[in-house]
Order: C-alpha cells, then structure tokens, then sequence
C-alpha cells in the first residue's frame, strides 16, 4: 500500500551501534503498551533508557526518573525515540532541533507507524539521522539474531558457531552488523 | 545480505552453525516445548515481550529457519511456515475477515482452494466472490464495501495462466485491499510478487519448494507494504486484541506484524503447526531450488513443443509456447520460465483421457504437482471431480483435459513415454 521506507542494514546497525543512551518520548509505565517492552529489552541489551512522558503519574519507569520534557533532562542522549503520533512528532522533532546543542542527540527516530516526513526532511536539514516506521527493539532484535525465532527476515548470512545462550540476552553490543557474514 | 543472489540465498539464508552443537546441517529439533529462564521470563514470552520459543504448535528452531529463508527469496519482511498450503489459506483468511466479509478470488485456483473458499469459509461467514484471472477489471467490478482481500495465483492451477499481477494489484492498492499471491506454481525462482505489488504471498511447500514429493507444508509471507492501520477494516490487526491484553498488533509489529498475527492468533488458536521434520525435508528441498526449477522449466518446455506436434493431441496449452495466450505475460513475469505445470487436450475426450493415465510407465499418476517425478492426472475424473460442469471449464479442467507436471528426468525419456502411451 504505502511505499514502505528502506534503510541499509549498515545505517540501522551503525545508529544502534553508536548509541548509548536514548530519551523515549511517550514512554509508559503500562506494561501492554510497546514503549515499555521495549524499553525493557533496550535496557536489558546495555542501553540507557530516559523517558520523557508529561502525563505519566509514576516518577520512575524501569528503575529511571521520568521527565516531563526534553529540556528537563539533565544528562546528554544519543538519540531521541518518539513512541507518539505522526503528527505529534512534528513538535517533538522540532524540539529536538531546538535543544540540538543541550541534548547531544544526533539520531531521531520514529517509532512503527510513526511517519512524518515534514519533520524528518527538518531533522535531516538540521543535521540528524533519521528513522521512521521502525523500533529499535526489533531491529535490535532481527540485526543480533534473537527475532530469528518468529521467521523474520533478517537479511543476514552466518557462518560462525555462535557461543552458548548467545541467542537472549547475551550478545554484546559491538557483534552488531560488522558486515555481511560477520554478525 | 540484499546483494546474495538468489541460489546463495536458497541454500544459506536464515540457517547458521547449531550454537549447541556446531552441527552445519539445520537440526531437526523434535520437541514440543522449551524451558523458561524464569516466571519473569515466560510471562515475557506469554506477551509477546521479546522473542524466543515457548512451545512448537506456535514456533520451532527448525521451522523458523525455513521460515526465514522463505521471507529471504520472496524479499517479504517475516514469514510463518504451516502444516499444509490450506492451512496457510485458512490462516489468512482467519487474520483478514470477520464473519459477514468477503473477498474476491480468481476463478482460475487449484480445485482445492475453489472448493475451501467456496464451501468451508462459509461457514466461517466468509464469501467467496469469483473473478477472471484473465481480466484484472473483473476483480474491480466484484468487489463490495465487506471485501477485505483479493486472491490470485500468479501461473494458476492447471490452466497454466500467468496472471497480470500488477493489473490487479493496482486494483487492489486503489480499494484499500492486500493483494494475496499464492506462488506455488511459479515459486519465487520463476515469480516474486511482491516486486510487482503483492501484500501477501502464500505457498503449499508440498510443491516445488519441497520439491520431492515427500512432505506436506504451506507458508505465508508478509510483504510489509500493507498500512493495516489506515483504515478500520482490518481489526485483527489495527485494534486492540483480546487475547494479548489490548496489544495492537500492527502498531506493536509494523511491517511484520500480519506474519505475527497469523502466528499468535491464528496458529496458536486453530493449531496447524508444521512438523519440525518437515519442516527439514522441505528446507532441504530448498537448497537445490534454482537448479531443480531449471531443469523442470527446460524439460517441460522440450515437451509441450513435442506434444503440440503430436497427431494425438488437439492442444497444448503453455505459456512458454510462443504462440500461446500466457505467452507475453511468461516474457514479462518469469522470463526464467513458465513452470512445469501444463494442461494439454488428448484427442477422444473423457475417454482418451483416462485410457492415457492408465498406460504411462515412467509418469507417475496421483494427485500432486512439482515432484522431482514426472506426474500425470485428468483432472476431470479425480482432483476437479467435486466441481460443476462449469466450474470445470472456468478452472481449465474440461474432459479431455490432461495436466502434467514434469520432472528433472531426461527430457528424452519423459517424450518417450508420453509417445508409446499416445499410440494405441
Ligand atoms: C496452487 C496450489 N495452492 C494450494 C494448494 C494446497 O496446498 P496443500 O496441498 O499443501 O494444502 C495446492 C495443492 O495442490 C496448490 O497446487
């Protein structure tokens, strides 16, 4: 239907590899909800995980303090995650443009079904890197081999034993996308 | 990995050295369940929350590998692997329609599917509204505001017709609809629908995939180009689910999530699982996919162009044949071939027909296609017997009809037996 979006491989695995901490905007402390299964596995895979959620009533999600906006947090994020709808993440990315300097951040990504291609052409301009329509939780996932048990695609050939338990949980960071044959 | 070709991906993509054992062969990991690290978890897996297997009626290492090189040669995002073709059909049904939907289906399908959605869906309250494969208007023309899907198969069964894939495609782009491709025929060596605007493509691996006649199988692929979301028409996948909590499964899984709900929903709630040793008979088969399907399309071609000369035969009917019908479209959609699978007229209808079954000795005579044997059937008197008069002709199965199905034999044998079983 709509033209799906592609990224290569080695821009998706440079982002995740490059990344260290991640402000999630509309992060939620329900458990159904993606934001907080995700936040679960991104932290579980090393990454620190800001949320930034102004209606939220809890202070913590997942042992981290809540912020009510980007500008409240104290620390410096790698990348910014937007669990919001397309059209709220036009303000959030311009936001994000506008803090640039305070935040760090280089990377803005959209979360699955988040699509704005306005704000993404402004975050590009600006001189970020850009994700629509994607969660980094599955690309994580498909890029280290865990998805590999619900028959997804992961566009990866592998020759090489991988160690015990590998499979959950325990790959390290840096085994993400070496290269085709690497992984 | 999108720079492999196509028969590195058929022998490598999804399988990798067994962690435990270094085994280079994907194993066959006959067990029903897997143990949970802890209540944390399997509470987890229960959700949905991350990825791992919890029991094989909904996952399986060794179908999973299958699964992934499947989704690899159709270029799909994910895929699911299932007990048979129908179960796969029955599947998507089952994620896309409510009671009182319907969709809309070439009239050209194997007699199986005819008989699946004309008479089992409807049970379920899934109608079956019937259109041309030869003219992509009439998919437009059947379609209602309860449509939810349009389904073709890109060279049907038997007739031998390579369907306009784009033509209907766009049809279905412009009413909000996935186009669902069944593959089997072509398999994606010959066809990959989604480069020409499938949603969905659906496979009975019991065919060319498998490939030596030995196991039974059927898998669904996810394109990731449908947007399930954009309209209220689809709320197994768009709305809030029941059975996990009020997930979203669309808005959880993106451009798999029609994969996963056909894992989570349908597969857990109706049960056709694959065997997980099947499911290696079938990766196997595979692996050879691309030489086998080329011997299969040059053997087939030697034949219907020995046949069409025969003084026995009153027509062949094959898209390779330059002056057939299918024959652009073979130009257009699979260059590489026009599959092994053909219909031919015998001389002396009904009769000659059977008589000709009766005095092969290489052909094998059973109900099945894409064997590494060649097959013969009339499909009047066995597979299309449940079907009207009518029905019969629409589906290219009237009594004089014979369909083979060739094998990577000598092509010279294959003519030879063909040609004392033609001679009274
Ligand atoms: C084109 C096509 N689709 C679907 C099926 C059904 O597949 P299965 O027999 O694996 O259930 C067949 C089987 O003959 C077929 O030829």
């Amino acid at each position: 239907m709509s033209s799906p979006l592609t990224y290569s491989e080695d821009y998706i695995a440079g982002i995740l590899r490059s990344v260290k901490t991640i402000a999630m905007v509309g992060a939620s402390a329900n458990q159904i909800r993606p934001s907080w299964f995700a936040m679960k596995y991104l932290q579980e895979k090393g990454f620190r995980i800001i949320p930034v959620n102004p209606a939220a009533k809890e202070e913590e999600i997942l042992g981290e303090k809540v912020y009510a906006s980007l500008a409240d947090i104290p620390v410096p994020v790698d990348m910014v995650d937007i669990f919001r709808s397309s059209e709220a993440a036009g303000e959030i990315i311009d936001e994000v443009i506008r803090l640039k300097e305070k935040l760090c951040a280089s990377v803005v990504w959209m979360q699955l079904t988040v699509i704005n291609h306005e704000a993404a052409a402004r975050a590009e301009a600006a001189g970020f890197k850009v994700v629509m329509d994607r969660c980094p939780k599955i690309e994580y996932g498909r890029l280290c081999g865990d998805i590999g048990f619900m028959g997804v695609n992961r566009r990866i050939i592998d020759n090489k034993r991988k160690p015990l338990g590998a499979g959950r949980g325990a790959l390290s960071r840096n085994a993400l996308g070496q290269g085709k044959g690497q992984l | 990995m999108s720079d492999y070709g196509f028969s590195t991906l058929s022998v490598h993509a999804g399988a990798s050295p067994d962690p435990a054992t270094g085994a280079r062969a994907t194993p066959i990991y006959q067990t029903t369940s897997y143990v949970f690290d802890s209540a944390d978890h399997a509470a987890a897996l229960f959700n949905l929350q991350t990825f791992g297997n919890i029991y094989t009626r909904i996952g399986n290492p060794t179908q999973a590998v299958l699964e992934e090189r499947m989704a690899a040669l159709e270029g799909g995002t994910a895929a699911l692997a299932v007990a048979s073709g129908h179960a796969a059909q029955m599947i998507i049904a089952h994620a896309l329609m409510e009671t009182g939907d319907d969709f809309v289906a070439a009239r050209q399908l194997y007699g199986g599917s005819v008989n699946q959605f004309a008479h089992s869906f409807k049970k379920f309250g899934w109608t079956v509204h019937w259109a041309d494969a030869t003219d992509p208007e009439s998919f437009r023309k059947a379609l209602t505001p309860k449509t939810k899907a349009i389904f073709i198969e890109s060279i049907a069964n038997p007739g031998g017709i390579i369907t306009d894939i784009r033509a209907v495609a766009g049809i279905a782009r412009e009413a909000g609809i996935p186009l669902i491709v069944d593959n089997t025929l072509a398999t994606p060596y010959l066809i990959r629908p989604f480069e020409h605007g499938a949603d969905v493509v659906v496979h009975s691996m019991t065919k060319f995939l498998g490939g030596h006649g030995n196991s039974i199988g059927g898998v669904i692929i996810d394109g990731g180009s449908f947007n399930w979301s954009a309209s209220r028409k689809f709320p197994t996948l768009s709305e809030p689910c029941a059975s996990y909590h009020g997930m979203r499964l669309h808005e959880t899984f993106g451009n798999m999530a029609f994969a996963i709900a056909c894992r989570v929903l349908g597969l857990r709630d109706l049960g056709p699982a694959i065997s997980p040793f099947n499911a290696f008979m079938i990766l196997t088969g595979i692996e050879t996919l691309p030489l086998r399907m080329a011997r299969h399309c040059d053997n087939a071609l030697k034949v219907a162009k020995w046949l069409k000369e025969h003084a026995a035969v009153d027509w062949v009917s094959y898209a390779g044949l330059a002056d057939d019908p299918n024959y652009n479209r073979h130009r257009t959609y699979c260059p590489k071939g026009a599959g092994a699978v053909f219909t031919f007229g015998v001389k002396g209808g009904y009769d000659a027909g059977i008589a000709l079954v009766d005095r092969v000795k290489l052909f094998s005579h059973l109900a099945n296609v894409g064997d590494t044997r060649s097959l013969i059937i009339h499909p009047a008197s066995t597979t299309h017997r449940q079907l009207s008069p009518e029905q019969l002709k629409a589906a290219g199965a009237g009594p004089e009809v014979v369909r083979l199905s060739i094998g990577i034999e000598d092509a010279d044998d294959i003519i030879a037996d063909l040609d004392q079983a033609l001679r009274d």
